[in-house]
């Protein structure tokens, strides 16, 4: 069943903050292989202009998508999360995530779209410091794909 | 931000180096782990299968994670990159053997814009398949 229209532009309430850690940050920088000094190194960060240590572009994402389960389990807006996969994914930064940060996101369904069955929900994430300053914009576009019809003596 | 590529050196159609990124069932167990991403289609074969997936396959977001390095390393300041967006097309399969499977991630810079920026287009395969699509990235050169 297609999702109710009357959600586009419903915004949710934003999450308590959270705490980027330098070592979260050194844990996924290793977990993806990249070894760039920016991620561990708070000299080198330093060099280029950042007070701390700053996290991969995409690390975010753990944040953000934690806060679009706000929107993803809203009991009224009903999506099948069992058969829902990730479309497409962008990013905005203001500036880099960086070590101590305290972020909050608020999720705002920006579009429902039912398209051969399938139910296609873009979602977006704003996500502000601690001083209440932009730092990036998460989009994140996700497909409930349509059930399968009953298996025969279903 | 200090981008230790300038402007003025790059032009439309200038190819950053390409890079290969392996993928093994324990690079996705640690990224599970450090991600917070615990769906079990990334480390769980039968429960991969039983969904229809053809194997375990890798999350979308590592491979997104995997992507953008060849414009990281390329810029040098990860800060450089100020918008980055995939469309994921196609699952990378990581089979449960000794080789897993190999992201193939080329890239090239596609349109110079305002403000020293450039777009970079990305294109990341595996498998002989294309991963990535729509995967382009806004950056902010010296």
């Amino acid at each position: 069943m297609a999702l109710d229209q009357s959600f586009v532009g419903r915004s949710y309430p934003p999450t308590d903050p959270y705490e980027v850690g330098r070592e979260k940050i050194r844990e996924f920088a290793e977990a993806v292989g990249d070894t760039n000094p920016a991620y561990t190194d708070a000299e080198a960060a330093k060099a280029f202009g950042h007070p701390d240590v700053i996290a991969p572009p995409t690390f975010v994402f753990a944040i953000s998508f934690k806060a679009a389960g706000l929107v993803i389990e809203d009991p009224q807006l009903g999506l099948d999360y069992s058969r829902v996969v990730h479309g497409d994914q962008k990013f905005a930064y203001t500036r880099p995530v960086r070590a101590g940060d305290r972020l909050t996101v608020t999720s705002t369904i920006e579009a429902i779209k039912s398209l051969a069955g399938n139910d296609i929900l873009d979602i977006r994430g704003e996500v502000h410091d601690e001083a209440g300053e932009h730092v990036v914009t998460a989009w994140t576009k996700l497909v409930a794909r349509a059930a399968e019809p009953a298996a025969e003596g279903a | 931000m200090t981008a230790k590529i300038s402007y003025d050196s790059v032009e439309v159609g200038t190819e950053l180096t390409a890079q290969s990124f392996p993928v093994s069932r324990a690079t996705l167990v640690r990224y599970a782990g450090a991600s917070g991403d615990f769906n079990p289609i990334h480390w769980n074969e039968k429960f991969a299968v039983e969904v229809g997936l053809p194997d375990v396959i890798a999350h979308g977001m590592f491979t997104m994670a995997e992507a953008i390095r060849v414009v990281t390393d390329w810029v040098g300041d990860p800060a450089a990159v100020v918008e980055y967006g995939v469309r994921f097309t196609k699952p990378v399969v990581v089979p449960n053997d000794d080789k897993g499977a190999l992201i193939e991630v080329s890239a090239k810079v596609a349109v110079k814009l305002d403000d020293n920026r450039v777009r970079v287009d990305l294109v990341a395969m595996s498998g002989g398949q294309k991963v990535l699509g729509m995967s382009r990235a806004v950056v902010q050169l010296a």
